[in-house]
């Protein structure tokens, strides 16, 4: 499983923060962390299945709808 | 439309009424809870499920193609029965049916409230032509065909859609009057101090506000020309936005002797009344939330309808396949936000229950300010404008104030107002 995150489309609402902290993160400036290095699309590694729960809640919780959960 | 294998007797059918986001999130939790019968959605829309937040935003200003609204649909989800552009006219719980304005009759073993609000209207006399609401993608539409460069709009409430819509109109390049019986835009839930400094804000962007009064005539012939409102004004309008509230869609529900006094009365587990095979969820749900006094109370926000949605299809999901409902209590922290000009105001709690004592926790009311709300010295409830950095922290204390509530440990006072500036109160 993995999370694929349109940053463009992100407004930095930070809900999937709550959701999934172990994921996600907001910096200083409460921009999503991921943005450091910033392409269009943040992919990330392998996630444990243990997180499944957390990250579906988080694109759920998403106000833009720029997380997917693939696999 | 059937579906395309008949449900095993033995599973039954589960009925979701409204096929807006939270309907779609209670069908997957009632899948995912271990229900194999049917699921059928039924909607009035004419759509698939699409995300509503961005209608009076993005999408108004033209920047965002209502098709890109649309909400993935999640496996746990892909063998719903969408039944879309109908509606429903009446349930009989104690028959377990309800009955399609088509005359189609479901029967179902399992039903999900999920019908959400509509808008309320004013009742003002006079033409029909140009008055909008914004509830729906056509909505948003029809509103944006009508905002050509100097129109004028006179948009009638200044909760969060009225001033989102005073703000994205007057980036269109729009004239806007706002018209409220508040003394301040968004009185409820933010209270005067930071109601009046969003004002301030709207007012420094060309907005003109008329408040502590309300329209009592349309003028014009076919379409609306101009606004006659309480104090003798005469506004000249020529498209008018009704952002007055929503009622809740509870006409189907009649004659089950339910308390729709205001959307639908649920348990602490989303059942309505406490019916096994009945829950509800979404703006139309009434709930007790053990962190914030365990009245029940609708909630009107986004995050909300998924946090209700999910408990609301797991418990009848669970009460479907004979399990007990999950034990732990429902005790979601709502939040909000609402985006104009650029800004984000960002709320987290219930600051309607700390409307006695307000102060600036950070920050300055004219620039990014976090502002607290609370009751007997406790956090009820924060709205940040800007300081975005600061929303673990806010929420996290948020949390912590409620869970006091229910017995646990205070937060100490000098954690909450870290800065409080000249001891200002609303």
């Amino acid at each position: 499983m993995r999370i694929v995150v349109d940053l463009a489309l992100c407004q930095d609402h930070g809900q999937c923060v709550f959701s999934a902290p172990q994921v996600f993160s907001l910096d200083e400036n409460g921009k999503l962390s991921f943005r450091d290095g910033a392409t269009d699309t943040y992919i990330s590694a392998d996630l444990d299945e243990s997180l499944r729960d957390d990250v579906e809640e988080a694109a759920d919780a998403c106000p833009l709808q720029a997380i997917e959960v693939e696999g | 439309m059937t579906p395309t294998q008949p449900a095993p007797a033995a599973t039954g059918r589960c009925v979701v009424v409204g096929a807006s986001m939270g309907g779609l999130r209670a069908a997957e939790a009632v899948r995912k809870a271990g229900f194999t019968g049917e699921i059928v959605v039924v909607g009035e829309e004419p759509h698939m499920p699409y995300n509503r937040p961005p209608l009076s935003k993005e999408a108004l200003g033209g920047g965002l193609d209502p098709a890109a609204l649309r909400f993935r649909i999640p496996r746990a989800a892909g063998d719903v029965t969408w039944r879309l552009g109908e509606r429903v006219a009446a349930t009989d719980l104690a028959a377990r049916t309800v009955t399609l304005e088509n005359g189609d009759v479901l029967a179902w073993t399992g039903l999900v409230v999920a019908c959400g609000l509509r808008p309320r209207r004013l009742a003002v006399p006079g033409p029909p032509g140009g008055r909008h609401v914004i509830r729906t993608i056509e909505d948003v539409q029809r509103l944006r065909d009508a905002l050509s460069p100097g129109a004028r709009l006179a948009v009638v409430g200044a909760g969060f859609i009225g001033c989102e819509v005073a703000a994205t109109a007057r980036e269109l390049g729009v004239e806007v009057d706002v018209i409220a019986p508040t003394a301040v835009p968004v009185e409820r839930p933010l209270r005067r101090m930071l109601g009046a400094a969003l004002q301030r804000r709207h007012e420094a962007r060309g907005v003109r506000f008329h408040l502590g009064v309300a329209p009592v005539e349309f003028r014009g012939g076919d379409h609306v020309t101009s606004l006659l409102l309480g104090d003798g004004t005469e506004l000249p309008a020529d498209v008018v936005v009704e952002a007055v509230g929503c009622v809740p869609n509870v006409e189907w529900l009649d004659g089950n002797g339910l308390d729709l006094t205001d959307g639908v009365l649920c348990d602490d587990r989303l059942r309505v009344e406490g019916r096994a095979d009945v829950v509800a969820c979404g703006d139309i749900a009434r709930f007790p939330n053990p962190l914030f006094g365990g009245v029940p109370r609708r909630v009107e926000h986004w995050s909300m309808v998924t946090e209700t949605a999910r408990r609301a299809g797991h418990t009848l999901g669970r009460a479907l396949t004979g399990a007990e409902p999950d034990p732990a209590p429902f005790a979601p922290i709502p939040s909000f936000w609402s985006d104009q000009y650029g800004m984000r105001i960002q709320s987290f709690g219930v600051p309607d229950l700390g409307a006695e004592d307000v102060r600036v926790l950070d920050g300055d009311l004219d620039d990014e300010v976090a502002v607290g709300y609370h009751r007997d010295g406790r956090l009820m409830g924060v709205v940040l404008i800007g300081l975005r950095s600061h929303y673990m922290r806010y929420r996290a204390l948020i949390a912590e104030n409620a869970e006091h509530d229910r017995g646990g440990a205070p937060v100490p006072q000098d954690r909450v107002a870290e800065r409080t500036v000249g001891g200002s109160r609303a």
